[in-house]
């Protein structure tokens, strides 16, 4: 197999890993984490395309996206410690005020 | 070489899988920490180095010690989560991300990438006085409007961390 071909695979089973634990699981810390695990394959299939085309912009753009993860962390962490604060729980199947 | 790629890659989907499947948040963290250097590395065989070098300082680093430190904050009860892998959504959601896996496993395999080659090959990047330098210099001339964006988002997250963090919400 090529070498690109490898690290793309490895990309598309990491994203739908993270997708998975979206789906799955109900615990909004482990959502997060699946959120960084999304960004981080999208990240890697930006350098394995940068590589095959001997172009340094998806490296550039890999940057962009490292610093807003880096950004949604913050922010997200702040949020569910807000929750935590006011409703003393982050399983997400307990928040369902929206919901009705 | 060839087995350094297969090995990481196949560290890196473990420790994903074991991120997403782990009862206890901290082994989950400890595990995404594991997958950040697996990616790390792989990053360093594509040849992007400094990619590789800001996923260790600022994911590995900075972002992991900020959910590890959250996660200390909110001293959950592990025995209270309970993950619930046999119900019908959860079996529907496990199919159709297999189903994604598959078929974007078919289309990489089945492709090739196309598309116009850029110029930035080694020899073109030795000559332009090294990695870091080529990357800056597109990022300060091309990207310039993006990067100058993006420092109006990370004030924004300033802004919005310390408004969450004030007073209550």
């Amino acid at each position: 197999m090529e070498y690109t071909n490898v690290m793309l695979i490895t990309s598309a089973a990491i994203f739908a890993i993270g997708i998975a634990g979206v789906l799955i699981r109900r615990n909004a810390l482990i959502l997060f984490m699946s959120i960084e695990l999304m960004l981080n394959a999208i990240n890697l299939a930006f350098a394995s395309f940068s590589y095959a085309l001997n172009s340094l912009d998806g490296q550039v753009f890999v940057f962009f996206v490292m610093t807003v993860a880096a950004a949604e962390a913050a922010v997200g962490l702040g949020i569910i410690i807000a929750i935590f604060k006011n409703r003393k729980t982050i399983d997400l199947s307990d928040l369902r005020l929206l919901q009705g | 070489m060839n087995w350094f790629v297969y090995g990481f890659a196949a560290l890196s989907i473990a420790s994903a899988l074991m991120v997403v499947t782990r009862k206890n948040p901290i082994i989950s963290a400890l595990y995404l920490s594991l997958t950040l250097f697996c990616l790390a590395a792989l990053f360093i065989l594509l040849e992007a180095y400094f990619i590789a070098a800001v996923q260790v300082l600022v994911y590995a680093g900075a972002v992991m010690v900020l959910f590890i430190f959250v996660i200390m904050l909110l001293n959950l009860d592990p025995e209270k989560m309970i993950v619930e892998y046999f119900h019908p959504p959860q079996i529907l959601a496990v199919i159709s991300t297999l189903l994604l896996f598959g078929f974007l496993t078919f289309i990489f395999m089945t492709n090739k990438i196309t598309g116009d080659k850029g110029f930035d090959l080694p020899a073109h990047i030795d000559q332009g006085g090294g990695h870091l330098k080529v990357m800056s210099l597109k990022l300060f001339t091309t990207f310039l409007l993006a990067f100058e964006v993006t420092s109006l988002l990370l004030l924004v997250a300033i802004v919005g961390a310390v408004v969450l963090a004030k007073r209550k919400v």
